[in-house]
């Protein structure tokens, strides 16, 4: 059937080793408990930061944390997932799964920025949207979709990075920017590798296996060209040293906020659509085929 | 003509759930309340039963002749078709899931687009079919739900999608989640068009769907009793240690949690659309979207 696939150029093959470590060892040090949270890295990136709270409609979600500060001395507006260190900070965050109060809490800051002129930063770390009863009866969905939508439309400067775990949906409802970053370790994917081993082989165990398949890592993504750049961890991982993984994201962050600074908000949306337009591997049906 | 064949779905491979109605025999088993259903009356009435109300499932195409004037619609971009760029580690190779489900399906892909006139109104359509992966979104759907958008904007005409879907495919990793934000950018653009996107839940509705397209529409319709969330209830029970209620995610549901616009029966869905599209389709306000705002501001 497929016979030619018209958006797939110079795609390199994917490699099982990935710089030594397997997807699964990836997957392990994104959810490490030492590693830096948004918080961790956002007192290390920014000054002044202020917290701000609640979605004006319901809550206040503590699994996404927003705010406003300087990055090198220009005000920017902060939004991220948030995970708890210790038992009671698990708790209080909920895991860094947000509800829907979550993601309005964000948009409503993000739109904000945009009210000021000022860029964001978006910090993606969660395992998942919160599958419970409240989050459906107060839309989920909706929450998650709307953000998508008007994401797209800000018209100041959007860097995302994932600094974690890319949790589904429940990532992406904060993860439509003009530079999607990926830390060296972090994962982004569909669904966790349990999950997808539970369904495929009825068999959470084979949680390593699935998490090859999904190519999920941050060299797979951007392979796939569904981010724009990863960025460089300390030596054995971003736990290993907050500050310094602060420094290295640093410098990547300034450069490509600069670089979108520095660019009109016509170009920027409009690169932002080519982007998101060009998202996705698919094929041609052969013209012969459909002749008949 | 159409490269696909487009023979009515064959069932042998289907597991009992996802079976819809019976081509052979002359009645059929309601799946609701268990009564006899005469065929030739279960198509009258567009595979509703009579005696309870309950929707039967619908493949693709029999869902477009029941929108489209005469049932008369014209299909595209059906050359649109998945890969496997992945190169997906599975206990069965994704090609051969994608040959599988279009025999079962007798579809190309899991969405069929369409278009065509509603009430007069020119109308792009898609509709998914869960006989295709469970209907699940990889980039094909991505790009052909892009597609139709598009051309919505293009032509200054309406959209219309029919959700029926587990979510996004999983084969195809993080590029079908990222199909979420692709399809959510065209309809950015289609409302900054102030064009039309009518949103239809049909059963069942859940996953990256929901949380993308399908609560997106200006106006969103969903067919009674039908399941629609963004976790399934499997996933949700095993979070929260309990059964859920029987009627919990389903549009009765929504609707109470004002989540969706209207309940409306597939008897009454083409009437219904007709005079939406009356009220949306506005030529006087067809014009550039970057006029919108500079015009109020300098007023
Ligand atoms: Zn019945």
């Amino acid at each position: 059937m497929a016979e030619k696939e018209n958006n797939e150029q110079n795609v390199e093959p994917f490699d099982q080793e990935k710089g030594n470590r397997t997807a699964f060892e990836r997957v392990q040090l994104a959810r490490h408990p030492e590693r830096p949270y948004t918080l961790d890295l956002v007192e290390r990136l920014f000054e002044d930061f202020q917290e701000v709270h609640g979605d004006r409609r319901f809550a206040e979600d503590p699994a996404i944390v927003c705010g406003f500060a300087r990055f090198h001395g220009l005000p920017v507006a902060i939004v991220g997932h948030q995970k708890g260190r210790d038992t009671k900070q698990r708790k209080i965050r909920n895991f860094g799964m947000p509800k829907p109060e979550g993601y309005r809490k964000a948009l409503r800051v993000m739109k904000l920025a945009e009210k000021f002129g000022r860029p964001v930063f978006s910090f993606i770390d969660t395992p998942g949207a919160y599958p419970g009863i409240d989050a459906e009866e107060r839309g989920q969905a909706e929450a998650i979709a709307f953000n998508l939508r008007e994401m797209v439309k800000l018209r100041v400067p959007v860097i995302v990075t994932v600094i974690g775990e890319g949790g589904s949906g429940g990532a992406l409802a904060i993860g439509v920017g003009d530079q999607v970053l990926m830390l060296e370790n972090a994962i982004y994917s569909v669904i966790s590798p349990e999950g997808c081993a539970a369904i495929l082989w009825k068999d959470a165990q084979q949680a390593d296996r699935a998490a090859d398949s999904l190519r999920l890592t941050a060299e797979d993504l951007l392979r796939l060209n569904l981010i724009d750049a990863t960025v460089e961890e300390p030596d054995g991982g971003a736990h290993k040293g907050h500050d310094e993984t602060a420094q290295l994201l640093d410098v990547v962050l300034s450069q490509r906020l600069a670089e979108a600074v520095s660019q009109t908000a016509g170009f920027r949306m409009r690169r932002r659509y080519e982007r998101l337009r060009e998202y996705g591997r698919w094929g041609v049906a052969p013209s012969s085929a459909r002749d008949e | 003509m159409p490269w696909f064949r487009k023979k009515r779905p064959q069932f042998e491979n289907v597991p009992a759930e996802e079976r819809r109605v019976k081509t052979e025999g002359i009645f059929v088993k309601c799946l609701e309340c268990d009564a006899a259903l005469f065929k030739p009356d279960l198509e009258e009435s567009l595979q509703v039963c009579q005696n309870c109300g309950y929707h039967f499932r619908l493949d693709a195409h029999t869902r477009l002749s029941f929108l489209y004037d005469d049932g008369a619609y014209e299909e595209l971009d059906e050359e649109v078709i998945s890969v496997d760029p992945l190169e997906f580690v599975d206990s069965k190779p994704y090609p051969d899931r994608l040959k599988q489900a279009q025999d079962v399906s007798g579809l190309p892909e899991a969405v069929v687009n369409a278009r065509g006139r509603v009430g007069g109104h020119l109308v792009y359509a898609a509709a998914m079919d869960m006989l295709f992966i469970g209907g699940s979104m990889g980039s094909a759907v991505g790009e052909k739900v892009t597609r139709l958008i598009e051309r919505a904007i293009n032509d200054r005409a309406a959209v219309i999608i029919f959700a029926a879907s587990g979510g996004a495919r999983m084969q195809e990793g993080a590029l079908s989640l990222m199909q979420m934000a692709k399809i959510s950018a065209a309809l950015a653009q289609l409302d900054e068009a102030r064009l039309p996107f009518i949103s239809v839940l049909t059963d069942p509705t859940t996953g990256g769907v929901t949380a993308s397209f399908a609560m997106l529409g200006d106006v969103i319709i969903a067919e009674p009793k039908a399941l629609i969330g963004f976790a399934g209830p499997r996933v949700i029970e095993q979070t929260i240690r309990q059964k859920l209620p029987k009627d919990f995610q389903r549009s009765e549901f929504l609707l109470e949690h004002g989540m969706i616009d209207a309940i409306v029966d597939r008897r009454e869905m083409r009437d219904y659309i007709i005079k939406l599209l009356n009220f949306m389709m506005n030529p006087d306000l067809n014009r550039a979207p970057e006029t919108e705002m500079s015009m109020k501001a300098s007023k």
